[in-house]
């Protein structure tokens, strides 16, 4: 309660720094604010991407549905298997006419039969690992053709430059973003602390005087911490209601127009709130009290 | 080099009387060099007793400040041993640092008051460093600034009061717990000499309370006036340690005028006496 009462009156008699540093938070809170749920989206997007990098296993044409059957566990049992699908000839077929609907306008009567084998589609787990799957479905031979385990398998087929082209454009995008995040984040910390030492060192005369009285470094600490908490917590509470108020009036009627702003990825905006006021009283705490562990030396 | 006609004129530092079993000061052949090779004191060694109002005396940079400094453990000696009530200092860890101050009252030249709070609460702070109850606070802290004379300036700030009364508040802030030992350093140093009476009272009235007070100070009038124990300071080094003494030892005009060339660098070859 003491402490408490130090800490206001700490703010009263040094009002200008204390606002500094409230606006500090404040715009470091709000700049965050916007630019996490970017940051996740475009992540979000990446690895939306990284989903459509898969192989197709086609199944040998006299397969019967017990070969079959057990070639699909023998996949499913396969190590980064992450999803197994099968498609059979018919289904094929219609998969294939929905997307060339004119080659197939003449039906398949022109055809005779449906040439289309039954297929496995695989998702691996790990988008990277997409070789290793194919590696040990289908070993490359002496000749260097790939030579499928399983007898009922006709060939293992990846779209090779597709999948590398798909991995490293999303790999650098991931990359960028995160570092971009990460570079906004130590920003903030450093120019919230750096603002935080600054109203500090405008009293450090008076934190000299108070251990010449005798006072223990926690009994100066207190109130200084205090006074960080509060003026952190006011600068992202602010922060929160500037970010709310534009969130509803800007995003909330653009995502019923267009349902990709709605990124099913990004934060959910409590725990959104929750991190950035946790972050900004933290930073402004740790900074009052790291800043006067200098001071507290003598 | 002028150090050495200094040194002779000067009665070899008197082996100190015997005092009381334990002094509350000691300094045990202290020696400060500051990084830089500044020499703060040089092999100091004094003792002072329980009630005993001593005077360091020197100009500036001999060593008066670096003394105070060691003995509230602001600074540690480079040499030798600082002991106060018999507790060598040196023993002290960092966390108890608090604690020694705390019986230690210390006035400074520049006041050094917490410029954001009232004279009340810049007496009561240094009660609440300590965790003394509220009403104890309300009760002592209000005597004690009857005691320094400013019982109607309790609500001001700081910087609303003359120099005098600034240090009559920190004064009563000293003071306020009864520490046993008061340190002052320059206490008079911005004050005009009227204003320096009354405060050097104050700090006399303190000590025949029972305090053990050391003023360092070069307010030669206030020494000479007051008639205490002196001891002199010169480049880091004790030169004297005389009871009841004067700023400067008695001296013959001849001596005071050997003296004055002898600083002016003339030399004694100058007149011929």
């Amino acid at each position: 309660m003491f402490f408490f009462k130090e800490a206001l009156r700490g703010l009263r008699r040094s009002t200008a720094p204390a606002l500094a540093a409230m606006l500090t938070v404040l715009i470091t809170a709000l700049v965050l604010g916007v630019f996490i749920p970017i940051v996740q989206a475009t992540m979000g997007a990446a690895s939306d991407v990284r989903e459509r990098v898969v192989v197709d296993i086609y199944v040998a044409e006299g397969a019967s549905p017990a070969e079959r059957e057990s070639a699909q566990r023998a996949i499913e049992r396969t190590a980064n298997v992450r999803a197994v699908e099968f498609i059979s000839k018919d289904e094929a077929l219609a998969r294939a006419r929905e997307k060339n609907p004119r080659a197939f306008r003449e039906g398949s009567e022109l055809l005779g039969s449906n040439p289309l084998p039954a297929s496995f589609r695989i998702v691996p787990d790990d988008p990277t690992k997409v070789g290793q799957v194919v590696d040990r479905l289908a070993p490359k031979g002496p000749e260097g053709a790939r030579e499928p385990q399983l007898t009922a398998i006709d060939e293992v087929r990846y779209r090779e430059e597709d999948t590398q082209q798909i991995l490293s454009v999303t790999g650098l995008v991931t990359v960028v973003t995160g570092g971009l995040a990460l570079l906004l984040v130590v920003a903030s910390v450093a120019l919230i602390a750096n603002t935080i030492r600054l109203s500090i060192f405008a009293r450090r005369r008076e934190v000299e005087v108070m251990r010449l009285v005798g006072a223990t470094n926690w009994f100066i600490r207190w109130p200084f911490m205090i006074e960080g908490v509060i003026v952190g917590f006011t600068g992202v509470a602010l922060a929160v209601v500037l970010l709310t108020a534009a969130k509803e009036s800007v995003l909330e009627p653009l995502s019923d127009r267009w349902a990709f702003l709605a990124a099913p990825d990004t934060i959910a905006y409590p725990l959104l709130v929750g991190l950035l006021v946790l972050a900004g009283v933290a930073v402004s705490a740790a900074g009052s009290g790291l800043t006067l562990r200098r001071f507290l030396k003598v | 080099m002028a150090a050495a006609p200094t040194r002779m004129r000067v009665p070899a530092p008197a082996p100190a009387p015997a005092r009381i079993a334990v002094p509350v000061v000691e300094l045990e052949g202290v020696t400060k060099a500051y990084d830089g090779g500044v020499v703060g004191l040089q092999r100091a060694s004094v003792s002072i007793g329980r009630g005993e109002f001593v005077f360091l005396v020197g100009p500036t940079g001999c060593g008066k400040s670096t003394c105070i400094r060691l003995l509230l453990k602001e600074l540690e000696p480079s040499e030798g041993e600082v002991r106060i009530a018999g507790k060598p200092l040196s023993k002290i860890p960092r966390k108890r640092v608090p604690m020694l101050r705390r019986n230690v009252g210390t006035v400074f030249q520049d006041y050094k008051l917490l410029p954001n709070r009232t004279v009340y609460d810049n007496v009561a702070y240094s009660l609440e460093v300590i965790g003394e109850g509220r009403d104890q606070i309300r009760r002592k802290v209000p005597d004690i600034l009857r005691l320094v004379g400013l019982s109607t300036k309790l609500h001001a700030y700081p910087d609303q009061l003359s120099g005098g009364e600034q240090q009559r508040v920190s004064i009563a802030r000293a003071f306020v717990n009864h520490p046993p030992l008061l340190l002052a350093d320059e206490p008079t140093g911005n004050l005009d000499p009227e204003t320096s009476i009354g405060i050097m009272q104050l700090i006399y009235r303190i000590n025949r309370a029972g305090t053990t007070v050391v003023v360092a100070t070069h307010d030669k009038e206030m020494v000479d006036k007051m008639r205490r124990r002196v001891v002199e300071l010169r480049e880091g080094r004790i030169v004297r340690d005389q009871e009841s003494g004067l700023y400067r030892p008695d001296e013959s005009t001849t001596e005071f005028a050997i003296r004055l060339r002898g600083e002016l660098g003339i030399g004694a070859e100058g007149h011929p006496n």
